[in-house]
């Protein structure tokens, strides 16, 4: 299982900014090992936040994306305490739920 | 062997995640991520013209209602900070691309439920390239904006 994401969640007046860090390698399938192998892909393809129960955000990704991704996101109407869920599902099916409250 | 490990791999994360819908109680299954969401045809795309096919969109007009931000100049192509805003009505979704990449599209968000219509994310550029951000609106037009970043150490091989 890859590391917990880091997830904050702060309410500025009515709207709520959410950032995401993904702890990931994003191997692009480009890149050579020190004997000259290629490191095969695996990668975020799928991530979905939610916020009170509801999905706010549904995203695809692909290999264009910087390693341990961050991502930034602002919902507006949440209200503090709100649960927010944040999952991601990568190219290999592996995948990860995290989640946080707004403060 | 390596396929059948994938689809193992996939049930078990789809289990997962229905496992957890249910238990959390509050999903709609639509929320749900199913075993193979991922759109190959777009993000699979080796040049603009696929992704953009790929994404469905067909006529993309200019348009300066999108605020893209990054920087000039980025000393590592890696990682670079892009923002995506939409001041066009009705954004549904936002997708962005680095031209010259040897896979273009780096992402796309579909918005819902009071999800504001901008995105910050990092990027990989292989090279000095223009970044160009995709908008859907609910009618299902599209626009877009592009500028150009500038990269001194490209970030795909290495």
């Amino acid at each position: 299982m890859a590391d917990p994401m880091k997830i904050r969640a702060s309410l500025k007046g009515d709207v709520v900014e959410i950032k995401v860090l993904m702890s990931h390698p994003m191997e692009n399938g480009q890149r050579k090992d020190a004997s000259g192998a290629v490191i095969p892909p695996h990668f975020i393809q799928n991530i979905s936040v939610e916020v009170g129960g509801k999905p706010v955000v549904t995203g695809q990704t692909g290999t264009s994306i910087s390693r341990n991704p961050v991502f930034g996101f602002k919902v507006k109407g949440a209200k503090a305490g709100d649960k927010v869920v944040v999952k991601w599902k990568d190219s290999k099916g592996e995948n990860r739920s995290d989640e946080t409250t707004v403060s | 062997m390596d396929m059948l490990r994938r689809t193992m791999l996939k049930g078990v994360g789809a289990g997962g995640a229905l496992a957890a819908a249910a238990a959390a109680g509050l999903l709609k299954p639509t929320a749900v991520l199913a075993a193979d969401d991922w759109n190959h045809a777009a993000f699979e795309a080796k040049d603009v013209a696929g992704a953009l096919k790929g994404l469905g969109a067909g006529n993309v007009a200019e348009s300066k209602d999108i605020v893209l931000k990054a920087p000039d100049i980025a000393e590592n192509g890696a990682v670079v900070p892009v923002e995506v805003a939409s001041n066009i009505p009705n954004t549904v979704a936002i997708a962005v691309m680095s031209l010259k990449n040897p896979l273009p599209l780096s992402s796309e968000f579909e918005f819902a439920n009071g999800a504001l219509p901008e995105v910050q994310l990092r990027v990989r550029l292989a090279e000095t390239t223009q970044v160009r951000a995709v908008v859907k609106t609910a009618d299902g037009k599209f626009y877009s904006t592009q500028r150009e970043v500038k990269v001194t150490v490209g970030g795909c091989g290495g």
